[in-house]
């Protein structure tokens, strides 16, 4: 029997200094026995929404119950009720594990008899009983997650509420926290599972899908999805010129949304268009295209809009300089040891041109170390890395010229305007004059940035501040793309706009390195390493991934079981 | 849901839970060992054997227009002074460079009348010059010389067999600290400072340390009140900081010498009320500052500075303008300065204590109050 634990009426919540409310009149009910998904994209409200039930913020305006109380005024008895878990790790890492869980059950004052069963019980759940004497910085991130979780539940709660919690975490670990949490709430515990991935979104009994802080949809995910009966298709056989059928694609009427996934194209027609057929790409190449299922995604890009660029204007006007035959990017038996912890071993590639390469694995595999021996950040051990036939350790500063490499981490000066911001890298590149006007025209012209030119960086949108890095990673024409975790953080939306813009200079033949924890994205890729314990484990084109772990009981596997089987399989080779 | 105690019980175990866990990170992270331990010695070391104010060794130019027997004997008397280094010309100009170049600490200037006033039982003129520049070094030169002037005169006199006639005589008697060895009240004074910097910077720091790693949101979602998270801050850092003064207490005695006339209980009195100001001025900043980067320099520019320049532990409070002597009164370090002054080298006055621990307790509930009040549960 399910009960209502939190009851929005008319909550509005706004910051200061900035325009629109976080959260603007919410009204919603949250019931116990299911898990709530929150979705949305990024700054759309969903922490604010958390930290609201959890009594951290008071909202400006409207009622709000939580299990029968008021979260502001009854702060200590909600808490005592509401168990959080915030998107950031929130355990003390200088801590054990032990010392962790031990600190929470003081503070919800679980001792005696109820503490030894609780740690025992969580211990067990969470598979965390052989590291209880671990210090908790030292896990990893999908461990880390999980103490968070025990801590969380070390008193029973009625509601839990997750922020993020499968962010930055590997595919494995997020079955995992996955199947933990579903478990939970066959016990009549209430959750909410606020999300990046709408995959997860789509698991949930019932979805709230937020967007600049209204609730745009509330309800079971399939109700959304069945909307789209009839709009999503597949183009087949496209191969090699798929980048170009998703780019003329994007130029056709009536097409909202367009992926790449492996050999195959994705597209999603708004309501009401003509249904899509093979005669539509009649000009590209010969295709084959048929009505797939709708995907929960494809009615939230439907929902907020696409934002998708008709092309990337960035490829046309750009000349870029002639590259000697032959593999643009090479990896020859690449090894890297710190003392005696070999973070790369042995790790061979050769990227071609107009390729885009994946490196993919779970946190700590050794993607980051191999990128950055690339780039010449890091000195190999032994190996060579060689960048568009340069010798990337001894010729560093000859290779960096032809690489662009965009951080993980927004890396520009935020207290700088867009503009400023694009006149130093300008200058770092030592472009001057007249190619350094056409530079900067080039770039602002081609990502949109005029209106923000005199914002400063760090002010700007997600989606705004990802094209800046872009625009400042490119601005020197680099015949080879280093994209480091472009993505990490945001929401589905920019991401769609950003793989434009990288099929778009792909096509004018530059060449992409790229590691992601989006396995959709990985998609984009024409081939994929798959780096697992400083090894390439696998290797070759997302279909080939797939191919090799379809079985019987899994016939149509997705890069995602791919990923899980191949790193179990290694787990049990490395056991034997 | 609820538990089957009374909600104090469940109050103390958090409170005991929070400092267990602040215990361990304390005693885990190098950098808190390093603040309470070393900075603070670092500091006295710096204070102790670097600032004095004492001269020794003040260099003079000695201008003597025409040289007598008198002159003679003045200049002898100056040389013999292990307190001055003296040359001699016959004119000022030779020694004006010098003393612009900062070579010389002063210019004495014995006129062609010095012999035959003196010689008249009038007392033989000298000119003084100092370099005004630096007023402190300025008043010690110029009263040393004056010193040595009338101690010369007297001698002069005795000599002659004549009764000392200046018409008032000054004896001074130095009561508390008979030496006169500046660093006897700098140490104590220094302790003051260091405590006040090593106290708030704790606290400033880890309650910043806290909310930038993210681990305040997840306490805050516990049942955890204001004055658990409170005193689980105040009290193992008030442990750590009465360790520090111990250790800064037993440099002064043992390292610097300093005499210590008053007692240790009201000194460890003194110590604990105006540690909890320091740790609840470190507790405030840190509510309002969310970084620590912010929380350091606040720390430094409203803890350190009023404490170093109000508190007269160098300046006397005495020669400030009004403004200045007004705010002086809230900074806690002037409290201390002279309670610890008072206590190492005359003993338990306790007309000086109670009105020093009476300031120091007033500013400490201000903090907490403030502290309370600012600090929520909340995130907005």
């Amino acid at each position: 029997m399910s009960e209502a634990l939190v009851q929005f009426d008319q909550i509005v919540k706004r910051f200061d200094g900035t325009p629109h409310p976080a959260v603007a009149e919410i009204t919603t009910t949250i019931m116990s026995g299911g898990i709530t998904g929150l979705a949305g994209p990024d700054g759309a409200g969903k922490t604010t929404l958390l930290r609201l039930i959890l009594g951290l913020l008071k909202a400006d305006s409207g009622a709000l119950r939580v299990c029968g109380r008021d979260p502001v005024s009854e702060a200590s008895a909600v808490r005592d009720l509401v168990a959080y878990m915030p998107q950031r790790f929130g355990l003390y890492e200088d801590l054990t594990v032990l010392e962790n869980l031990t600190l929470y059950a003081d503070l919800r004052a679980v001792i005696g008899e109820e503490r030894r069963t609780a740690f025992e019980r969580l211990l067990a759940f969470t598979s965390l009983a052989p590291f209880t004497s671990r210090l908790a910085g030292a896990l990893s991130g999908g461990m880390k997650q999980k103490l968070g979780l025990a801590c969380a539940l070390i008193r029973t709660p009625r509601l839990l509420l997750l922020d993020e919690p499968s962010a930055g975490v590997d595919p494995v670990s997020r079955r995992e926290l996955w199947r933990m949490v579903q478990t939970l709430t066959g016990e009549g515990l209430g959750v909410v599972w606020s999300t990046a991935y709408l995959d997860e979104a789509e698991r949930c009994e019932r979805v709230l899908l937020m967007n600049d802080g209204k609730l745009i949809y509330e309800g079971s995910p399939s109700g959304l999805t069945n909307r789209m009966v009839g709009r999503s298709f597949h183009v087949r056989n496209a191969g090699e010129g798929r980048r170009g059928v998703l780019a003329s694609a994007a130029k056709m009427p009536g097409v909202i949304d367009g992926v790449i996934q492996g050999a195959n194209v994705r597209i999603v027609m708004a309501a009401g268009a003509t249904p899509l057929s093979a005669e539509d790409f009649k000009g590209v190449s010969h295709v084959e295209v048929t009505s797939v299922p709708p995907r929960f995604e494809d009615a939230f890009v439907s929902l907020l809009g696409s934002a998708t660029p008709a092309v990337s204007r960035l490829a046309a006007g750009a000349v870029r300089a002639k590259l000697d035959a032959g593999p643009v990017v090479e990896a020859k038996e690449l090894t890297r040891r710190f003392g005696s912890f070999t973070a790369a071993d042995r790790i061979s590639f050769s990227i071609g041109r107009g390729e885009i390469f994946g490196l993919l694995g779970p946190n700590g595999a050794g993607k980051s170390t191999t990128f950055k021996m690339l780039c010449g950040l890091l000195r190999p051990t032994s190996g060579e890395a060689r960048v568009a036939g340069l010798d990337v350790a001894a010729q560093t500063s000859a290779a960096r010229n032809r690489l662009g490499y965009m951080a993980q981490k927004f890396s520009l000066y935020g207290d700088l305007s867009v503009a400023q911001n694009l006149a130093f890298f300008a200058g770092v590149y030592g472009l001057t004059g007249a190619r350094r006007q056409r530079a900067l025209e080039r770039v602002t012209e081609a990502f949109g940035l005029q209106r923000y030119l005199e914002t400063n960086a760090g002010t700007l949108p997600a989606g705004f501040k990802q094209r800046l890095a872009l625009s400042c990673a490119v601005m020197h024409e680099p015949p080879v793309l280093f994209l480091d975790e472009p993505t990490s953080g945001v929401d589905p939306l920019t991401r769609r706009e950003f793989w434009a813009h990288i099929n778009a200079f792909v096509q004018s033949g530059v060449t992409v390195m790229v590691t992601t924890h989006f396995l959709e994205e990985a998609e984009y890729c024409d081939r994929i390493a798959l780096v697992y314990r400083a090894r390439v484990i696998a290797a070759g084109t997302p279909d080939d991934l797939k191919d090799s772990v379809r079985t019987q009981a899994l016939p149509d596997p997705t890069l995602e079981d791919a990923f899980i089987t191949l790193v179990e399989a290694d787990d049990k080779k490395v056991a034997a | 849901m609820s538990a089957p105690e009374p909600a104090s019980a469940d109050r103390l175990r958090r409170i005991i839970a929070l400092i267990r866990k602040e215990t361990r990170q304390i005693l885990r992270d190098p950098s808190t060992v390093i603040i309470a331990v070393i900075l603070p010695l670092t500091l006295l070391f710096l204070f102790g054997y670097g600032v004095s104010f004492d001269a020794r060794r003040i260099e003079i130019g000695l201008v003597i227009d025409d040289p007598t027997p008198e002159t003679g004997s003045f200049t002898a008397s100056l040389m013999n002074s292990s307190l001055f280094a003296a040359r001699s010309a016959r004119d000022r100009r030779n020694f004006e460079s010098d003393l612009v170049a900062g070579r010389i600490d002063g210019i004495v200037v014995l006129a062609s009348g010095f012999s035959a006033q003196g010689a008249r039982g009038d007392r033989a003129p000298i000119q003084v010059i100092v370099d005004g520049s630096d007023p402190n070094k300025a008043t010690l030169v110029r009263n040393y010389l004056q010193g040595a002037w009338g101690n010369w005169l007297m001698q002069e006199a005795i000599t002659r067999g004549e009764r000392i006639t200046f018409p008032i005589s000054v004896e001074s008697r130095v009561w508390f600290n008979p030496e006169i060895a500046s660093h006897h009240y700098l140490v104590p004074g220094s302790i003051a400072i260091i405590l006040m910097l090593i106290g708030a910077l704790l606290t400033a720091l880890v309650v910043a340390r806290e909310w930038e790693r993210g681990t305040m949101e997840a306490l805050l979602a516990t049942p955890v009140g204001i004055i658990d998270l409170l005193a689980g801050k105040l009290i193992p850092y008030f442990v750590l900081g009465m360790i520090t003064m111990a250790l800064a207490t037993g440099t002064a005695l043992f390292v610097f010498g300093v005499p210590f006339r008053g007692s240790f209980s009201v000194l460890a009195l003194m110590t604990a009320v105006f540690l909890t100001t320091a740790l609840a001025q470190g507790l405030l900043i840190s509510t309002l500052a969310r970084n620590q980067l912010v929380a350091a320099q606040s720390t430094l520019i409203s803890a350190f500075l009023p404490s170093f320049f109000l508190s007269g532990f160098v300046f006397e409070i005495a020669g400030m303008p009004l403004p200045l002597r007004i705010i002086s009164y809230a900074v806690p370090a002037r409290y201390f300065v002279s309670g610890l002054q008072t206590l190492f080298l005359a003993g338990d006055v306790w007309s000086v204590i109670w009105p020093n621990l009476t300031g120091m307790a007033v500013i400490a509930v201000v903090y907490i109050t403030l502290t309370a009040v600012k600090t929520k549960t909340r995130l907005d």
